[in-house]
């Protein structure tokens, strides 16, 4: 751990001002990831913004129905709040599997989707890591890659995305609003988290801009979802595997589906084949089956996770058999 | 008052903060120092730039092989010559001090130190070229071969043979005090604060590194936040401690990081077992083979004992024994809760569950079948044993009648596949020579002292009760103080011998001291009991008393008082060479009955309920004891589904070196585990009847629930942990 200043913003402007002044600069929210980083010696921040007072904390619903999450919203606040948990059920339920409840009432929304893989040669400095430290490779490959990617990876970096929120938020084309020097933009939420291209960009935010909210419609899609994690042990514990689904299913054929992956690359994954082979299929087991396998033909397993392969397919059909349809 | 189920006396100033850890200790002008730790497994140190380290306000030394004091290159393993010399043998071994005024400054430094290499391509499996394979001298103080009747013919000619290997991983103890050591010296005197589970074995092998007397050396250990062996031998970081205040004549401190805990500093070894049974068509056992392979580190010699536990616990009358050990690219491992019969009972228990698949007999009566009425390995009979009243009490409480034979026959109403297992544990009982001081103040209390230490189980409030019990005192009035080598010796808390060891010598001491109080009133002339003899008096609610007439007697404070001496004071030296044998084997045993689910699409297994049951002899605090039993049992769990350091094979460096990334069950993980304390008298173990409880819990728990996930599935997994890619694919 280095040395580091420490400043509390006074507001967003003054925030984006001041990560302008030092190159080194981060913003510090929950701090439930940065501070991790800087005791590795993974972040070494010269100055850290605090924005923990700005007022960006409230989760609201608009006039059209929308659900906006300001990105201070602490996890476990965002997985209580009635408009979460009727729009978008996966999303409370992922947050409620996430961490621990001391960390959910720590975190922040903005800084879960912003957090960092937790790939242990990433969080170890004395082993190579293209997303560290770029061009000096990828010490994960022909490692210790049980957790590892199976989609989207490459030859420069096979860590997957640890945020079990940002899965179930693909169910809901949800949108990220941003406050920078530029001034204020929107992007979909779908897309902004990275596959590893450029494996030190984890996502598209651009430096110096904060993420102020998230927000989504809910819709007879989202209303019906669920998610279903994976891991070692039952709680406490990033996925192994997991799977956001919402089905809006009409007369026992499904009009619409949304289905994401969890723990398989580095942005969550969503799984357009298998939405495909969804949509105009009966809700039943083995249409959600072969949606299962038409997406994961594709996987690309490292060499000790193919198991992650059969455990995903059997998650979804899984979670797909808890929406509707016979079993 | 022995047995009671007492509140522990430190649980107060433990949850409130008062109780002062080794690290804590506060001491003016002291320096911190942090380590620095190899990245390499084998190999040199090519360079060492220190200068950016150097330059920081605040750093006072950086100690590395160029100018570190030199140690006694004879004074115990190889790891302990930490800073002698440039070679790297282990992935995370010290390789410099960073130290400096605050511990905030010395971290900051000690990432800023370059270390160069000339790497060597470690060997970092057993099966790695270059990896070495060598027949041990002893194995943790047992033979490491044995042999009884004719294995081979035997086994040849049995109808039933059963030939498998277990393989148990590298695993942390990971107490949650990390090692840590506030060193500080007096001229040639020194002082040191350690996290130890001895502080006398602790004082010798110090004294002995920097070859000074024993009688130079002071250890205090006074709260210790767990140990599970990790902090009974000494380690790296208490020589680097002493090392660097000794350089800089300030008091210094050294803790290790959570990372640093993993891989640099011991460990339980891999194991690789293989065991073969013989046996005819009921079960009945004609032959054994248990030959061990135990991961170990290029210099020193530590053995995990895994077969040991083959040697008595079933009547098994051909038999070969054997353990071998594995050099390879890695540090030295250690002891670790149940040396031995934890991962051997593992293998030895799920060898004897195939057995019983395999000659359709059920596991409890399998076991019945092969029960050992005598020690065949010493040739003796047990001092006591309860090991059949064990499986009876477990197995009616958990339901064991209700089990259906076939594996994959039972399931959960939502549809998971349910299994049964159970396995047997045993554990040695050990003890060693104690001496404790009990003295009488003039104000009627005690304080009843012994140099051992509590590393978390309860030693402070048992050994109050067994002071409390000897002299004849409510336990208000008695104070226990322990861990500090200025006390009356008594050994590590190691082997689960600490109670057994202590207990006796604190016995004696209170016995000793109740008697001094005695004689002083009956040689006082002013005094009711004058002239009475010993014989006739009895003791109790703090007062000596004619025990055919309680109203004559007088109060132990007015016998101090009426002395003239502010107090009285009484010792007791007990002697027992742990090696040395007597007439019967002692042993603690024990049943594990355990409840999976599995789910059968996601592979993942969850412990539905637990049932254990105990036989140890006297049990001093029934609470205690429980927790002891439980915490045990709890981590055998784990063994069977969490718990693997994951080594890069490439490299030799443990890569889930974090506590999110070596698992241990969280609450979520451990439901409902019933404990049953079978009772147990022991008149020829020790004085007072107690067999250690530390470290049973562990033994058997892992193989009950992999036992389980076997007859819940139908998939016999010989390598632990038992995670889902090993039921899925």
């Amino acid at each position: 751990m280095r040395p580091f200043a420490y400043a509390r913003a006074q507001s967003a402007d003054a925030a984006i001002a001041a990560m302008a002044q030092d190159a080194r600069a981060a913003f510090l929210a929950g701090g439930t990831n940065i501070v991790d980083l800087i005791k590795l010696d993974v972040a070494q921040p010269g100055t850290l913004i605090d924005i923990g007072a700005l007022p960006l904390a409230a989760i609201e619903v608009a006039t059209d129905g929308s659900v906006r999450i300001g990105a201070l919203a602490r996890m476990s606040d965002t997985a209580d709040h009635t408009a979460v948990r009727s729009g978008a059920p996966c999303v409370a339920m992922a947050l409620n599997l996430s961490a621990s409840a001391q960390l959910r009432n720590m975190a922040s929304i903005g800084g879960n989707v912003l957090q960092r893989t937790r790939c242990v040669y990433f969080r170890d400095v004395t082993q190579p890591c293209n997303k560290r430290q770029p061009g000096s490779g990828c010490s994960a490959i022909g490692g210790d890659d049980r957790k590892m990617a199976i989609f989207g990876a490459n030859d420069r970096c096979i860590a997957v995305n640890p945020s079990d929120f940002s899965v179930a938020m693909l169910t809901t084309d949800a949108t990220i609003h941003l406050r920078g020097p530029a001034g204020e933009r929107t992007t979909p939420f779908l897309g902004f988290q990275r596959l590893p291209d450029d494996p030190a960009l984890d996502t598209n935010i651009v430096r110096g801009e904060l993420i102020t909210a998230i927000s989504f419609m809910p819709t007879a899609l989202t209303r019906n979802s669920t998610y279903l994690k994976v891991r070692d042990r039952a709680s406490y514990e990033f996925a192994l595997v997991s799977v956001a689904a919402a089905l809006d299913v009409r007369n026992g054929t499904i009009h619409d589906a949304r289905v994401a992956l969890g723990g398989v690359a580095h942005a969550p994954w969503r799984a357009r084949a298998a939405e495909a082979a969804l949509i105009g299929k009966p809700a039943v087991r083995a249409t959600f089956a072969a949606a299962a396998d038409a997406e994961l033909r594709a996987a690309k397993p490292q060499r000790l996770n193919g198991f992650k392969v059969v455990m995903a397919k059997n998650a979804m059909v899984r979670a797909l058999g808890t929406l509707g349809g016979a079993a | 008052m022995i047995g009671a189920p007492l509140t522990r006396v430190d649980g107060v100033a433990k949850v409130t903060g008062a109780a002062r850890y080794s690290y804590e200790e506060p001491v003016a002008n002291t320096a911190y120092g942090v380590i620095v730790t190899s990245t390499i497994a084998a190999g040199r140190i090519a360079s060492i730039d220190a200068k950016e380290a150097q330059s920081l306000a605040g750093v006072l030394l950086v100690l590395s092989h160029e100018n570190a004091p030199r140690v006694k290159a004879d004074a115990g393993d190889r790891k302990l010559q930490v800073l002698q010399d440039d070679a790297v043998f282990y992935d995370r071994q010290p390789v410099a001090l960073i130290v400096a005024d605050t511990f905030e400054r010395a971290t900051d430094a000690a990432s800023r130190v370059r270390v160069t290499y000339d790497r060597k391509a470690p060997a970092t499996t057993m099966s790695s070229p270059g990896a070495q394979t060598y027949t041990p001298s002893q194995a943790n103080n047992n033979p490491p071969d044995t042999t009884r009747g004719d294995f081979d013919a035997a086994f040849a000619s049995a109808p039933v043979k059963l030939d498998n290997s277990y393989v148990t991983p590298t695993e942390f103890h990971n107490p949650m005090e990390p090692h840590a050591t506030l060193a500080m010296w007096s001229g040639d005197e020194l002082t040191i604060y350690d996290t130890s589970q001895g502080v006398f074995p602790r004082r010798a092998s110090v004294a002995k590194i920097f070859g000074i007397p024993d009688t130079s050396v002071r250890v205090v250990s006074k709260f210790i936040g767990g140990g599970f062996g990790s902090k009974g031998g000494t380690n790296p970081y208490c020589v680097l401690a002493a090392m660097a205040a000794k350089v800089i004549g300030r008091p210094v401190k050294v803790v290790l990081t959570r990372p640093q805990m993993f891989g640099g500093f011991g460990n339980r070894p891999r194991t690789e077992q293989r065991v073969r049974l013989g046996a005819d068509r009921s079960g009945k056992l004609t032959a054994m083979a248990h030959d061990v392979r135990s991961q170990g580190s290029r210099y020193d010699d530590f053995i995990e004992n895994a077969a040991v536990i083959s040697r008595m616990l079933y009547a098994v009358p051909n038999q070969i024994t054997t353990h071998r050990g594995v050099r390879y690219d890695v540090v030295t491992p250690t002891y670790m809760r149940a040396p031995g019969e934890s991962s051997g009972s593992f293998a030895l228990e799920s060898a004897m569950d195939e057995l019983a698949y395999a000659t359709g007999t059920d596991p409890l009566e399998l076991r019945l079948i092969n029960y050992a009425e005598t020690d065949l390995s010493e040739q003796k009979p047990f001092s006591s044993k309860s090991l059949r009243q064990c499986y009876a009490q477990a197995a009616q409480r958990f339901g064991w009648a209700s089990r259906k034979a076939a594996p994959r026959s039972m399931r959960t109403p939502d549809g998971l596949l349910a299994g049964y297992g159970m396995a047997s544990s045993t554990y040695p009982s050990n003890r060693s020579s104690a001496s404790a001081a009990a003295t009488m103040h003039a104000d009627g209390t005690v304080l009843a002292t012994s140099g051992g230490c509590d590393i978390g189980t309860g030693a402070y409030t048992a050994f109050t009760q067994v002071a409390a019990e000897a002299i004849g005192l409510p336990v208000a009035r008695v104070r226990f103080d322990l861990g500090d080598t200025t006390m009356p010796p008594a050994p590590e808390a190691g082997g689960s011998q600490l109670t057994a060891s202590v207990a006796n010598a604190v016995h004696a001491a209170g016995v000793a001291l109740r008697e001094k109080l005695a004689g002083l009133a009956t040689a006082n002339r002013n005094s009711p009991l004058h002239g009475r003899q010993l014989a006739d008096l009895a003791f109790g609610d703090g007062r000596v008393f004619v025990r055919a007439q309680p109203v004559t007697g007088e109060r132990y404070a007015d016998i101090v008082r009426h002395s003239g001496a502010p107090s009285v004071m009484a010792r007791a030296d007990v002697q027992h060479d742990r090696r040395a044998k007597g007439p019967y084997s002692s042993h603690a045993f024990g049943a594990h009955f355990a409840e999976v689910h599995v789910d059968p699409d996601l592979g993942t297994v969850r412990l539905a309920r637990m049932v254990s049951a105990f036989a140890a002899g006297t049990i001093v605090n029934a609470k205690t004891a429980r927790s002891q039993f439980l915490g045990g049992t709890v981590w055998g769990v784990s063994m069977a589904l969490h718990e693997e350091g994951r080594i890069d094979e490439r490299t030799g460096r443990y890569m889930n070196a974090s506590l999110e990334n070596y698992l241990v069950p969280v609450n979520a993980d451990i439901p409902s585990i019933e404990i049953i304390l079978v009772d147990e008298q022991d008149e020829f173990v020790n004085p007072l009847g107690i067999k250690g409880i530390g470290e049973i819990g562990n033994v058997g728990s892992a193989a009950a629930v992999a036992n389980a996930v076997y007859h819940a599935t139908g998939k016999r997994v010989r390598e632990l942990p038992i995670s889902p890619e090993k039921l899925l694919t």
